[in-house]
């Protein structure tokens, strides 16, 4: 139904017009071959999206769009509180700043050979991953409210990293306007176990090396050279984000319709951001960012002791670190005019250009890294975000390859111990507890990366600057 | 139909649904399916009790509150559970407006008569199992929360009780 309202807007561009209560246009970024296979209900989303009260511009969907919750994987979607914008729980899901950051280790391939299978042990032994694992952190109810209120900054104090790690982050590793107030008991009881912890599903811990320069001036400011190794780490802010995001939506579904909101699908549950209901989620909200950047830093703090253990001399410096499931304040130029908005991007990764503000002196001439976590037997990249996205997509790019096909189809298609003996023979070590995990996470079950950052760069979101392939998973 | 559960594709997580005679043995089933997400319910001994209890006006929304609670328990306990006494209160007054259950073979959705009284629906629950032991278990993958996505709690034509909805993992 929605696929014959599609009209192609050069290359990579794809509108739907506004039609039936949408206030703006659907813009979806792919090529002929991803849109052809997207499936119907990204299109469905999509428009879903493009109804919500102030939204602005836009109802974008990037290139590994799929099937999600309210908003489609890969939706951003920018709101103007003047015009009674909404905030939506919906639209930042569960996992409230699931990211990635990408770790330079001063190793190459050839350091890390040798060593590869003790490598892959210590860090399964030392970097709690899966269902069941703890935190070797335990806070008290006042340090877990500094840490939801300082994120990467808190962990930082504590002496799980460095001022560098917070200049490249986002925020520089700190969100403001973090309200611990308004963040359940029930969410920091979850909490309490999983500080430093990486999670299970689709979240991970690769070594990688560098198989592929694209853009070696970009690739030189971003200290990226062939062959050299990386560790990148996908996860985010752990049970306490589930919980923020489970009773927030709970609580906007009841509320929407006494704020006048007609929602097309439940999961599209949103408030008023001037509302006292938008105010308690974005100040919890907030906290789910900080606590997830924070838990990323922990987890660096161990990565670094399992490779000064082993490499006495390595040094593990944060290339950057992104989120992909936020709502953030950013300012964008709507109809000629510089204007406060609220994006959310659901599964999609800010992209900004040179010259942006919060980038680190070393990386402001060219721009902020994106960090594209591939699949396990594929490939992860790493892009640089560009000025003239900021009028495409308000400065948005893809998150990874995005799944092409269920778990459960996943696990009747392949058997993990299969995955992991074909991985092994292709030189990638997996350790994680489960092979029906490793069945359901199989590369065949996504998208072909490759194809999802070609459409990206040729639709000028972002622009390739090096190949990332794995070598050891970790996996929960 | 004999109660029972299964899990259903959905593209980036699962769906599960749990069929039963009584909305409370559907109730049950869909726990077992939720269960299931994780690990083997063979391996699941139903040996420690938890209470758990929820309330909420309409079927729908009870039986995500009820999801979302058992995951709140298996991830503060770090326990899994494989065996479940679901009640659910009627309420003491009857409505007064008529209240059309869903119908999963016509896809109708509730509809409340406008005025019509609403009432709040008791959940209450033991639930038991045990604490996840890494090796014996091997759960597969962490469940996040019960989505309202594809959300249905109805009874289909030969009057059998089914409920279903995505669960983000």
């Amino acid at each position: 139904m929605y696929a014959d309202k599609l009209k192609r807007h050069g290359e990579c561009q794809w509108h739907i017009e506004p039609f039936d209560g949408m206030r703006v246009p659907v813009i979806i970024f792919a090529d002929e071959k991803l849109i052809k296979d997207m499936d119907e209900k990204v299109f469905e989303q999509a428009v879903n999206v493009a109804k919500l009260p102030g939204i602005v511009k836009a109802s974008y969907a990037m290139p590994d769009a799929h099937w999600g919750y309210g908003f489609p994987i890969g939706g951003v979607a920018g709101f103007d509180a003047e015009q009674g914008g909404v905030v939506s729980a919906g639209g930042v899901g569960f996992d409230i700043s699931c990211g990635v950051r990408a770790l330079r280790t001063g190793l190459t391939v050839g350091d890390i050979e040798p060593q590869k299978n003790r490598l892959a042990d210590l860090l399964a032994r030392r970097i709690p991953a899966g269902v069941g694992s703890r935190g070797k952190l335990k806070l008290s109810r006042r340090e877990m409210d500094d840490m939801l209120v300082g994120g990467a900054h808190w962990a930082v104090e504590r002496g799980y990293g460095t001022a560098a790690d917070l200049e490249h982050t986002e925020e520089h590793g700190r969100m403001t306007g973090a309200e611990p107030r308004y963040v359940s008991d029930q969410a920091k009881k979850r909490q309490e176990d999983e500080v430093g912890t990486l999670g299970s599903g689709n979240h991970y811990l690769e070594v990688q090396k560098v198989t592929e320069i694209y853009d070696a001036a970009c690739a030189e400011a971003f200290g990226l050279h062939q062959d050299d190794i990386l560790v990148s780490i996908h996860c985010g802010s752990r049970g306490l984000g589930h919980q923020i995001g489970t009773d927030f939506l709970s609580r906007m579904l009841k509320e929407a319709r006494s704020h006048g909101i007609e929602l097309p699908e439940r999961e599209l549950a949103c408030a008023p951001i001037k509302s006292e209901l938008g105010r308690q989620y974005i100040g919890a909200m907030n906290c789910g960012m900080n606590c997830a950047i924070a838990n990323r830093q922990v987890l660096t703090h161990l990565i670094r002791g399992v490779f000064a253990e082993i490499w006495p001399r390595s040094n593990l410096a944060l290339l950057y670190d992104v989120s992909h499931n936020t709502c953030k304040v950013e300012e964008h130029v709507v109809d000629g005019k510089a204007k406060k908005l609220y994006v959310h991007r659901k599964g999609a990764t800010r992209a900004f250009g040179p010259g942006y503000t919060l980038l680190p002196a070393d990386l402001k001439a060219v721009g902020q890294p994106v960090l594209i976590g591939g699949t396990m037997g594929t490939a992860s990249y790493v892009l640089v975000g560009t000025e003239e996205n900021m009028s495409l997509s308000l400065g948005s790019c893809c998150h990874g390859a995005g799944r092409a096909m269920s778990r459960t189809q996943a696990t009747k298609k392949w058997q993990g111990r299969d995955v992991i003996r074909t991985l092994a023979e292709q030189g990638i070590i997996i350790r994680g507890a489960s092979v029906r995990g490793v069945a359901e996470e199989a590369p065949g079950a996504y998208k072909d990366v490759d194809e999802v950052v070609e459409a990206t760069e040729r639709a000028e979101l972002a622009r390739k600057v090096a190949k990332l392939e794995p070598t050891v998973c970790v996996k929960g | 139909m004999a109660a029972h559960w299964e899990h259903y594709s959905h593209p980036a997580d699962i769906g599960i649904r749990g069929f039963g005679a009584t909305k409370e043995e559907a109730f049950a089933q869909a726990a077992l399916a939720l269960t299931a997400i994780v690990a083997d319910l063979e391996m699941v001994v139903p040996k420690e009790e938890v209470k758990i209890s929820c309330q909420e006006q309409d079927d729908e929304f009870l039986f995500v509150s009820w999801l979302n609670a058992l995951i709140y328990e298996m991830a503060t306990r770090r326990m899994l559970f494989s065996r479940f006494e679901v009640r659910i209160d009627k309420p003491a007054v009857k409505p007064q407006a008529k209240y059309l259950s869903t119908s999963l073979e016509t896809g109708l959705a509730p509809q409340f008569i406008a005025g019509s009284p609403r009432f709040t629906q008791d959940l209450s629950a033991r639930v038991f199992g045990e604490k996840i032991d890494v090796k014996k278990h091997t759960p597969a993958v962490e469940v996040k929360a019960a989505t309202y996505t594809d959300l249905k709690v109805g009874q289909s034509k030969n009057g059998d009780w089914v409920v279903q909805c995505i669960v983000d993992v």
